[in-house]
């Protein structure tokens, strides 16, 4: 890596020179964007730490309590079988979040292998490829979560999987463009000329290259993959009791509104402003780092 | 131009052929026959019962048979509902699923396109934050967080509207449509914003001013119909998630719609009912996404010259 050190003495010779310190300085202007990512990294601290900072046990209920308005004992209030309902909202953050982050890894992963071998390869290699992902993108996913869900039985690996399965699609035309542009360029035909592998080049040298868009585009998969469970949730579909999430806990307060209207509005404001959150810090990140078109 | 509508035609064909097969043989591995439900069943009767239903053949003849049903329209018997078929649920529930699914779209659009060109005109001002801000809201409000609420304020604590039904109190149709349409809003304003901003910048903008041209006349007759590309080329993939979409609408406000049915299906095991409407809804879908892509490829000249040629 003695292009590392040639990289440090640039930057030290004109300090934020380089692409990530711009992007960072961009960044950090968009207000929204630092909100975002600010708000994010408290709930992510929050559902870390959950089991030591919860402010009751998961479980324990309180029948002679039941529903209860927000109080100084519950912030939030409490459902109606008297568990406290901002514990149950640190539990459901936790299992909301892990999809969403799970979920896209799993994207991430298969997206950026399929693209970047299919960019680097070319050819009729890559024309089977990306024909491929045209036929699974024109299927209709949603419908077909459901009927996974409903023949499998519904459990917390499936779910990974099945949305992970529907969200590389377009991460890898993401990263099979990006690697097309790439490929042209004299720093991989060097490498291809002193006989590195494919591996090793799309490993070493497309990916981090490519890395901008990904990210931009990782960031902005997240909150979906977030509303797909919410979505499966809501439907009694996705997460199953004694697990919570998010969408869990709107879909109980929905039943329940007339009456304990909290029980729909903290859990709803809880997924919302993640959403928000990931959204404004996507969009502030495509801009600080000049990634055109990264939602298509 | 026909040359590219028929390349996209024979696309989607084993397209469709994928769906059906991959949705018969998972719905056939299910865990559990429709039958186990029940009491214990003399054992004629269950045969008669599998007689009826083919389950006594072969896998594959089982698969044959229902690809010679389904090339008549005939989607197959349910299995929870004895004498009634998926033709006839999909029947009763398919008009107003589809109701349902164009107000929401025509909500879409004709809201989400207004915010998106009004933004486009003057943007980083308020003019463009405002409905952009809102439009934000809209995606991250998901529908059935905004339905509840909705039916919450306007139903419950003003009482200005029905809180369910379709069709059978005057403005019952109104919360859902909203709800519904509302994400759909929210991603058309930022598309046709997007859109508009990129024809804005454009040569034959910058003409069509210099000619003296009243600014409306340049929005609206020269910029409008390149700035909307993106929203038609949205349009399949929108109507793909207002049907899905009418899964949790037409459970929040009561409405007996395909969108439920599918739900009611799926919790009931009924399997025959989720192959027929899972193989009907993607068929749908599919069809509609071709479409839109036919429609996004007529309106842009370019494309269309191409195609014209080849």
């Amino acid at each position: 890596m003695h292009s590392e050190s040639a990289l440090t003495e640039l930057q030290q010779a004109e300090p934020g020179s380089s692409l990530w310190r711009d992007a960072w300085q961009r960044l950090r202007q968009n207000k929204l964007a630092v909100f975002g990512l600010c708000l994010l990294t408290l709930f992510i601290v929050i559902a870390l730490l959950t089991p030591w900072i919860a402010p009751y046990d998961y479980a324990s209920q309180n029948l002679d309590l039941g529903a209860s308005p927000p109080s100084a004992a519950h912030w939030l209030g409490t459902d109606v079988f008297g568990r406290d309902l901002l514990t149950q909202i640190m539990y459901g953050g936790r299992v909301s979040l892990a999809v969403g982050f799970i979920a896209t890894s799993v994207a991430l992963l298969i997206g950026v292998t399929w693209g970047a071998i299919a960019g680097f390869v070319g050819g009729r290699v890559d024309a089977v490829m990306m024909r491929m992902v045209d036929i699974l993108y024109a299927l209709p996913f949603m419908i077909f979560i459901v009927l996974l869900m409903v023949v499998f039985g519904r459990n917390l690996l499936l779910l990974f999987l099945a949305i992970g399965a529907v969200e590389w699609l377009t991460m890898a035309r993401i990263m099979r463009g990006q690697v097309q542009t790439l490929r042209q360029q004299e720093f991989v035909e060097a490498a291809v000329s002193i006989g590195l592998s494919p591996g090793t080049i799309i490993r070493r040298h497309l990916v981090p290259n490519a890395l901008g868009p990904i990210i931009v585009y990782t960031t902005l998969t997240i909150p979906s993959v977030m509303l797909l469970e919410a979505f499966l949730s809501f439907l009694g579909l996705g997460i199953q009791p004694p697990q919570t999430s998010w969408g869990l806990l709107i879909s109980y307060g929905a039943e329940t509104m007339e009456e304990y209207p909290w029980l729909l509005l903290f859990p709803g404001l809880a997924l919302t402003l993640t959403l928000f959150s990931l959204n404004f810090l996507g969009d502030g990140l495509r801009d600080a780092l000049d990634v055109r078109s990264a939602r298509d | 131009m026909w040359r590219f509508v028929g390349i996209r035609l024979l696309q989607a064909i084993p397209v469709i052929l994928a769906v059906i097969t991959v949705t018969f043989f998972l719905v056939r591995v299910a865990p559990g026959g429709p039958f186990d439900g029940e009491k214990a069943v003399v054992p004629e009767v269950k045969a008669a019962l599998e007689a009826q239903y083919r389950l006594d053949l072969p896998l594959w003849q089982q698969y044959t048979a229902y690809l010679g049903d389904l090339a008549q329209g005939d989607l197959g018997p349910s299995f929870k509902y004895p004498g009634r078929s998926v033709n006839e649920l999909i029947a009763s529930g398919l008009p107003i699923t589809a109701e349902l699914g164009f107000y929401a779209l025509l909500i879409a659009v004709l809201i989400g396109g207004l915010a998106g060109v009004i933004a486009s005109l003057k943007p980083n001002t308020a003019q463009d934050y405002i409905p952009m801000s809102a439009a934000m809201i809209g995606i991250c409000m998901p529908s059935f967080l905004l339905g509840p609420i909705l039916l919450l304020v306007f139903g419950i604590y003003l009482e200005w509207l029905p809180v369910s039904g379709w069709g059978d109190l005057p403005g019952d149709k109104i919360l859902p449509a909203i709800t519904l349409g509302s994400t759909y809003a929210a991603y058309v304003a930022r598309l046709s914003r997007a859109g508009m901003l990129e024809v804005l910048s454009q040569d034959y903008i910058r003409t069509a001013r210099a000619k003296g041209l009243p600014e409306w006349q340049v929005v609206v007759r020269h910029a409008l119909r390149g700035g909307m590309m993106p929203v038609v080329a949205f349009l399949g993939p929108a109507f793909a998630g207002v049907l899905s979409g009418s899964f949790v609408v037409e459970t929040i406000f009561g409405i007996p719609g395909l969108g439920r049915f599918y739900v009611q299906a799926a919790f009931n095991r009924d399997y025959t009912m989720i192959l027929g409407t899972t193989v009907f809804l993607s068929t749908l879908i599919v069809l509609f996404n071709l479409l839109s892509d036919i429609l996004a490829a007529w309106m842009n000249p370019r494309l269309r010259q191409q195609f014209s040629k080849g």
